[in-house]
C-alpha cells in the first residue's frame, strides 16, 4: 500500500514530521517498507531554451542555449524533437544523477560540440513513460525554481507492507485513523454528503447469486465529458506507480486508494438491458481491461448484461463496456463481494488487481454508499453531468459484531498495565464503541474491521497503540531444579550418528527432500512414491523414499567439479509413504572414489584403495554403535536392496524381523540409471528401528571381573568351500567353549588352485582367556579339538595341513 | 713375569683392535676361553710352589680381571656404535606429510550445529525438542492453526501439495513447524514448553528462499504466560545464540492467523561491512522472527480452554540466523553439498556446542 504525505495530510491533520510518522506506522503495525523523499528530483531546476541551433555534423541533433535562471546561459546538445527556441523544461546540470537513465552526467562532447547538462523527458526523471519528447512546461514556469517543488513532485511517498487482517488500512483514511489513535494528530471530517440524484437509474439491477454479492449499488451519471483527470489527482496516482487513464477510470482508481472502496464504471452507452449479477456459466468468456480473455465458470461472480458478461465481479472490468474519451452516460458501480470467492477467483484467474486486494480482504459494507456518493461528487466536479437517483439492491445493512471485554485482558495477555479507560479511549479512537463502564465491557465493532472477532484482538488494538516498546521483558522463571535429559532417544540418536559419521572423516551434507521422480522409484522398493501435485521443477517432484539418490546426485556433483574423492552423510528423514509413520529417520551416507576412513587419493606411503562393501560396512556399524544398538548381537546378512551389487552387499538385521539397515556397493546398472560414475559405496540405518534401550533402574555398570591369568592367542587355518560364509566360521568356532573363548578374529582369507576348486582357506585368531585357572597344555589341546570339531561340523571346514 | 706383561699388552691391542662384537668375543674366547692364553695361565698355577703362587696368582687373576674390564668396556662402546650406526641409518625425513585425522577432515553442516545451539540454549531454559512430520494434513498445517479455508493468508504460503488420493483428499507439504503445536497440545497437558526445529516447504525460489528450508518453533503454554515473557524468552535467546553480551530488538504490531496479539521483531545491527552483520551495534534494523500470543481458536483446536490457559509462540528460520550468525551469502548453498563449501562453513564434528563451553570456539 503506497500513498504520499501530502495524501494523507488530506486526512490527518498533524505536525508531526515525515520520520516520525514512518517510526510510529511501524510501530503501530503498519510496517513501512520504503520511504521515498523525492530528493532524488532535487537537482532538476526549471530551465528555458533561449535558442536552438541544428548541430553541424548531425541531423537529429539541436545545440541548444539553456538558461537556467542564473543569467549565464550554457551550451547542451540535445535530440529531442521538441526541443525549440522559448521551450521551458526541466534541466539537469554536470554532475546530476539521472534516475531514468541509471547515470551521472558530466561534460561531454556530442558529435565534436561540448554539452552541458541535459533537457530531460519524463521518462528520464522516472515520472512517467513518456520519452517522445523533452518535458514542455507552461511558459510562465519560473526559470531557475526547483521543478519537483514547482511542479509538487516533492511529495514523499510511503509504502507499507500492510498485512492480510487490515482491510482498513487499504485506505489513505484508515491509516490516518490509526496514526490519529495513535496520538499523531487529528482525523479529519471523512462523511460525505449524498447527492441528491434526478430521476430512478434507468438500469436496473438483478442479484441472482446473493451468497456472493451482500449489495449493490449504481447511480448514471449522464452527460459527461471523459477528458483527463486534474493533475493532482494524475500526481496521485503516478506517485503510486498507477497510470493515468482517463478522468472516471482515474477517479474509481482514486477512490480505492483513498477510501479502499474499489468502483466500476460501465459506459452506459454499452451496457444492454438490466444489470445480473450470477455466477458465470460453463465455458463462458470475457475480454478483460488488461487485454486477455478468460474463461469463467459457475465459480466465478460476474455482472452480465443483455450482451452477456460485462465484468468479473470485484476482480476486473470488461473491455466491451469499459470507459474511454467518448463515454458520455456513466454507471458507477460500488458493491459488495462475498472476500473467499474473490480470492479464488482471482487466483484461479491469475489476476491481481487493486479491487481483488481490498475485496477478498473485506471492504467496509456501510461504506459502500458513501463510496458511491463520494465518486458522484468527483465525476460531477471533474466531468459534469446530471446524476440519476441511486440504486441499492440486495443490501441489509451492516449489524455490528459485539465482544465481551475484560479489560484486564489486556495485561493477562500481554502484561501491560493499562488503565481499564485508557483501554476504552484507544478502543474508542479507533472507531470500536464500548459500551458502558466496570471491569467487563460490551464492544462494538467497526464495519471496516472485519478481523476483529474476540478479545484477543482487542488486547492487540489496544497494545499496538498504547505501545509494545512499552512492554518490559519478564523473567519467564524457567524451574527451581537442575535440567534433566532434554533430548529425545530419537534425537540423541540422530545427534550421536551425525558426530560419528563426522568423525569418520565423512561430511554433512543436507540435500532435498524432493528428488526426480525416476530416481525415486528406484529407491522405492515396495512403497509408494510420493509424488508433489505442484513441484517447483521436474527433477524436484518426488520425495525421497532413501537417502542414497540425492547423496549419489551430490557426490557426482562434486567429482564434476574436480573432487572425486569425497565422502558425504546425511541424517534426515526418508518418505515411505504420506503417513507420520512412513516418514523414517535415517543415516545414510556415500563415499565416492578412495575417500576411505584413512584419508583418500594418493600418498607417498602408498595409495589408498578405491571404497569398497567393507567400508560402507564399517561406516553403517559406527552409525548403529554410536546409536546405542545392540552390535554384538545384529547379524549381516549378505545381499540387500536391488540398487547395491548383489554379491558385494550387505544387510544388517537384529533377530529375523528387524531390518536395522543395509550396505554395500552400487550396482553398475543403477550407476548407469542415476548417470553417475563410481567406485561408488554407500550405507543406509535406519534409527528409528533399533530398539529403545531398557530402562534402567541405577547408572551402575555390570561388575568387571579381571582373569588374573594370561590370555592366549591360537591360530587355526581351516578349508572350506568357497560359499561358506566366515561368520559363520568364527561363530562356530566362538561356540566351542563360550566360557573360555573370548574373541575370534579373522587374519587371512586365501583362495588358490592348491585348496582345490571352490574351496578357500579361512585363518583365524581365537584368544583364550582362562578364568578359573591356568591352562595346562592338554587343556589347550582339547580346547583346539573342539573347536576343529565344531567348525568341521558346523561349515564342513577341515584343518589346512 | 714379563711375559705376563706382553701378554696383557697383546690381548689388550686386540680388544681395542676388535671391531665388532663378533671380533671382540673371539677375542675373549682366544683370552679366556677354555683354551684361551690367561686360562692356560690361571692352569700352571697348581703346579707351583706356595710361594711362586703368592705371587703370580694375583698377578694372573688381576691379568684376567683388567682384560675382563677391558672386554666389557669394549663390549659397551661397539653396541653405542652400533646403535648410534642404526640410528642413523633409520633416519627419516619428518617433513613428509601425514594424512589429516579423519575427525578432522570431517564436518558437520552449519544446520545441524545451529540446531544443536539452539537446543543447548533452550534446553538450559526448561524447554524440550519436539519434531512431527514433513508431510501434512491440510488439518494441521492450516484449519487448526485458525486459517480459514479458502483465507488469502493461505496464500501467502507457496503450499506443495499431493496427488489427491482416493477420497480426494490431498496432503501437503508443512509450510511452517506451526503443526506441531497442535500435535504437542493433542499429546500432552500444559505447562508445555517446547522448541521444534524442523524441514518447511514453500515454492518459492531465490538468494533467500529456497523450496526447503528449516524453522525453529516455539510454543509455551501456561496459565500465565504473556507477552512480556516472550519478549524476556526472545531476547534471552538471540543473545545467547548470537553471542553478544547485548542486544537492542525490537518487537512491533504484525499478524499471523495463528497468534493473536501477534508481533515480528528486528534486531538493531550494523550492516554497512559488506557480507558482515554485528549486532548490538549500528542502525540498522533485520527483521529476525514473528511470534505472539497463541490464538483462541488454536488452544481450542488442540483441546485447551483459552480462558484458562495461555501462551505464546514463535517462529523463525534456522538457515537465516545461520547465516546472520555466520555470514554465508546464498542460502541455495546450504543444500548443494558441494565439499568446498561444507569444508569452510561446515564444523568439526567434535565441536559441540555447549553453554559451559561456549556455543562456537
Amino acid at each position: 500500500m503506497k500513498f504520499t504525505l501530502s495524501w494523507l495530510k488530506d486526512h490527518l491533520d498533524t505536525q508531526a514530521t515525515l520520520d516520525e510518522i514512518v517510526e510510529k506506522l511501524t510501530m503501530i503495525g503498519l510496517e513501512v517498507e520504503s520511504v521515498d523523499d523525492k530528493s532524488a528530483l532535487k537537482p532538476f531546476v526549471i530551465a528555458k531554451v533561449l535558442s536552438a541551433e541544428k548541430h553541424p555534423d548531425a541531423d537529429r541533433l539541436k545545440v541548444l542555449s539553456v538558461d537556467q535562471g542564473d543569467g549565464k546561459p550554457v551550451q547542451v546538445i540535445c535530440g529531442a524533437p521538441n526541443a525549440r527556441t522559448g521551450l521551458v523544461g526541466a534541466f539537469a546540470a554536470p554532475g546530476t544523477y539521472v534516475p531514468g537513465i541509471d547515470t551521472t552526467l558530466s561534460v561531454g562532447k556530442i558529435r565534436g560540440v561540448e554539452s552541458h547538462g541535459m533537457m530531460c523527458s519524463e521518462r528520464e526523471l522516472q515520472l512517467s513513460d513518456e520519452h517522445t519528447g523533452i518535458i514542455d512546461l507552461p511558459e510562465d514556469a519560473p526559470v531557475g525554481a526547483s521543478f519537483a517543488e514547482w511542479a509538487k513532485l516533492d511529495d514523499p511517498v510511503i509504502e507499507i507492507g500492510l498485512t492480510p487482517n487490515r482491510p482498513d488500512c487499504t485506505s489513505v483514511y484508515g491509516i490516518a485513523r490509526d496514526l490519529a489513535a495513535a496520538g499523531l494528530g487529528t482525523l479529519k471530517e471523512g462523511a460525505i454528503e449524498p447527492v441528491a440524484g434526478q430521476d430512478a437509474c434507468p438500469v436496473d439491477v438483478k442479484i441472482e447469486a446473493p451468497e456472493l454479492c451482500p449489495g449493490f449499488a449504481l447511480r448514471q451519471v449522464s452527460g459527461v465529458k471523459n477528458g483527463a483527470s486534474p493533475k493532482w489527482m494524475q500526481q496521485r496516482l503516478m506517485a503510486i506507480g498507477l497510470r493515468p487513464i482517463n478522468a472516471l477510470v482515474d477517479i474509481t482508481n482514486y477512490v480505492t486508494f483513498d477510501r479502499g472502496r474499489p468502483l466500476h464504471v460501465f459506459d452506459a452507452a454499452k451496457v444492454k438491458g438490466d444489470l445480473v449479477i450470477r455466477r458465470g456459466k460453463e465455458g463462458e468468456k470475457l475480454l478483460a481491461l488488461d487485454g486477455r480473455e478468460y474463461e469463467l465458470g459457475p465459480d466465478n461472480c460476474v455482472i452480465a448484461d443483455e450482451n452477456g458478461v460485462e465484468s468479473i465481479a470485484g476482480v476486473m472490468g470488461g473491455e466491451h463496456s469499459g470507459c474511454d474519451e467518448n463515454t458520455t452516460d456513466v454507471l458507477i458501480e460500488s458493491a459488495l463481494w462475498e472476500p473467499y470467492n474473490i480470492a479464488r477467483t482471482g487466483r484461479d484467474l491469475g489476476i491481481i488487481t487493486d479491487a481483488r486486494y481490498r475485496f477478498e480482504r473485506g471492504v467496509d459494507p456501510e461504506f459502500m454508499v458513501p463510496g458511491l456518493e463520494l465518486a458522484t461528487h468527483l465525476v460531477q466536479e471533474n466531468c459534469g453531468g446530471v446524476a440519476s437517483e441511486r440504486r441499492v439492491v440486495g443490501y441489509e445493512g451492516h449489524t455490528p459484531k459485539r465482544v465481551t471485554f475484560p479489560t484486564q485482558e489486556v495485561e493477562r495477555l500481554t502484561g501491560l498495565d493499562v488503565p481499564g479507560e485508557e483501554s476504552l479511549s484507544i478502543l474508542s479512537r479507533l472507531g470500536f464503541e464500548p459500551q458502558g463502564s466496570g471491569e467487563t465491557v460490551e464492544v462494538a465493532v467497526p464495519s471496516w474491521r472485519p478481523d476483529v472477532d474476540g478479545k484477543a484482538d482487542l488486547v492487540e488494538e489496544v497494545m499496538r497503540i498504547h505501545g509494545v516498546n512499552r512492554i518490559e521483558p519478564q523473567v519467564m522463571v524457567s524451574k527451581d531444579t537442575v535440567s534433566t535429559r532434554v533430548l529425545t532417544t530419537g534425537q540423541i540418536r540422530t545427534r550421536a550418528a551425525k558426530r560419528a559419521l563426522g568423525v569418520r572423516g565423512m561430511m554433512e551434507a543436507v540435500t532435498w527432500s524432493f528428488v526426480p521422480e525416476t530416481h525415486a522409484k528406484l529407491f522405492a522398493g515396495d512403497h509408494p512414491v510420493q509424488i508433489l501435485a505442484n513441484p517447483i521443477a521436474s527433477d524436484m517432484s518426488a520425495m525421497r523414499p532413501s537417502l542414497l539418490p540425492g547423496l549419489v546426485a551430490a557426490a557426482q556433483r562434486n567429482a564434476d567439479r574436480g573432487f572425486a574423492d569425497v565422502a558425504l552423510f546425511e541424517v534426515g528423514a526418508a518418505y515411505e509413504g504420506d503417513r507420520p509413520e512412513n516418514q523414517r529417520q535415517t543415516a545414510g551416507g556415500v563415499r565416492r572414489g578412495t575417500a576411505r576412513l584413512e584419508g583418500a587419493g594418493r600418498n607417498w606411503s602408498g595409495n589408498v584403495a578405491p571404497v569398497d562393501v567393507f567400508v560402507a560396512k564399517a561406516d553403517a556399524l559406527a552409525v548403529l554403535e554410536a546409536c546405542g544398538a545392540p552390535v554384538d548381537k545384529v547379524q549381516i546378512e549378505a545381499g540387500g536392496p536391488d540398487w547395491y551389487h548383489p554379491g558385494r552387499s550387505g544387510t544388517i538385521k537384529l533377530g529375523p524381523k528387524i531390518v536395522l539397515g543395509t550396505f554395500g556397493e552400487f550396482h553398475p546398472r543403477m550407476l548407469e540409471a542415476l548417470d553417475v560414475s563410481g567406485p561408488l559405496c554407500g550405507f543406509e540405518i535406519f534409527i528409528d528401528a533399533i530398539p529403545e534401550p531398557k530402562a534402567r533402574a541405577t547408572r551402575t555398570k555390570p561388575r568387571l571381573d579381571i582373569s588374573p591369568f594370561q590370555a592366549v592367542k591360537r591360530d587355526f587355518a581351516f578349508v572350506v568351500d568357497r560359499e561358506v560364509e566366515a561368520a559363520r566360521l568364527t561363530r562356530a568356532a566362538a561356540a566351542a567353549d563360550k566360557k573360555l573363548i573370548r574373541d575370534v578374529g579373522v587374519f587371512d582369507v586365501f583362495e588358490g588352485a592348491s585348496l582345490g576348486e571352490d574351496k578357500k582357506s579361512v585363518a583365524i585368531e581365537v584368544t583364550i582367556q582362562p578364568v578359573e585357572k591356568t591352562l595346562t597344555e592338554e587343556d589347550f589341546e582339547a580346547l583346539a579339538d573342539r573347536i576343529v570339531q565344531n567348525v568341521g561340523k558346523q561349515t564342513g571346514g577341515v584343518l589346512r595341513g | 713375569m714379563d711375559d705376563l706383561d706382553q701378554l696383557e699388552k697383546t690381548i689388550l691391542d686386540e680388544i681395542a683392535g676388535a671391531g665388532d662384537e663378533q671380533a671382540l668375543e673371539a677375542v675373549r674366547v682366544s683370552a679366556l676361553g677354555k683354551k684361551g692364553t690367561i686360562s692356560e695361565k690361571l692352569k700352571t698355577l697348581g703346579g707351583m710352589s706356595p710361594e711362586e703362587r703368592q705371587v703370580m696368582g694375583p698377578a694372573i687373576n688381576g691379568l684376567k680381571n683388567r682384560v675382563n674390564e677391558a672386554l666389557s668396556s669394549r663390549r659397551a662402546d661397539l653396541r653405542d656404535a652400533a646403535i648410534a650406526q642404526r640410528l642413523e641409518q633409520e633416519k627419516v625425513d619428518v617433513t613428509l606429510p601425514v594424512p589429516a585425522s579423519p575427525a578432522e577432515r570431517g564436518r558437520i553442516h552449519p544446520i545441524s550445529q545451529v540446531v544443536d545451539e539452539i537446543a543447548a540454549i533452550f534446553g538450559d531454559l526448561g524447554f524440550s525438542i519436539a519434531e512431527g512430520p514433513d508431510i501434512e494434513t491440510d488439518y494441521y498445517n492450516f484449519t487448526a492453526l485458525n486459517f480459514p479455508e479458502g483465507h488469502p493468508a493461505r496464500e501467502m504460503h507457496d503450499t506443495f501439495f499431493f496427488r489427491p488420493d482416493e477420497k480426494g483428499e490431498r496432503k501437503l507439504l508443512r509450510t511452517h513447524t506451526s503443526p506441531v503445536q497442535i500435535r504437542t497440545m493433542e499429546a500432552q497437558k500444559p505447562p508445555i514448553r517446547i522448541v521444534i526445529p524442523g524441514k518447511t516447504y514453500r515454492a518459492d525460489s531465490d538468494a533467500t528462499h529456497t523450496p526447503m528450508f528449516h524453522q525453529l518453533e516455539g510454543l509455551v503454554i501456561d496459565k500465565t504466560a504473556n507477552v512480556a515473557n516472550m519478549k524476556w524468552v526472545l531476547t534471552e535467546f538471540c543473545k545467547a545464540y548470537f553471542e553478544v553480551p547485548s542486544l537492542n530488538m525490537r518487537f512491533r504490531p504484525s499478524f499471523f492467523p495463528f497468534t493473536e496479539p501477534s508481533l515480528e521483531v528486528d534486531i538493531q545491527c550494523d550492516r554497512s561491512n559488506p557480507g558482515e552483520v554485528r549486532f548490538g551495534e549500528g542502525d540498522d534494523w533485520m527483521e529476525i522472527l514473528g511470534c505472539g500470543m497463541v490464538h483462541p481458536n488454536v488452544l481450542r483446536h488442540g483441546g485447551l480452554d483459552p480462558d484458562e490457559y495461555q501462551g505464546f509462540a514463535w517462529g523463525m528460520g534456522i538457515d537465516r540466523i545461520a547465516m546472520l550468525k555466520y555470514g554465508m551469502p546464498d542460502l541455495r548453498a546450504f543444500f548443494d553439498a558441494d565439499v568446498r563449501w561444507l569444508d569452510h562453513y561446515g564444523f568439526r564434528p567434535l565441536d559441540m556446542p555447549t553453554l559451559f563451553g561456549g556455543l562456537s570456539s
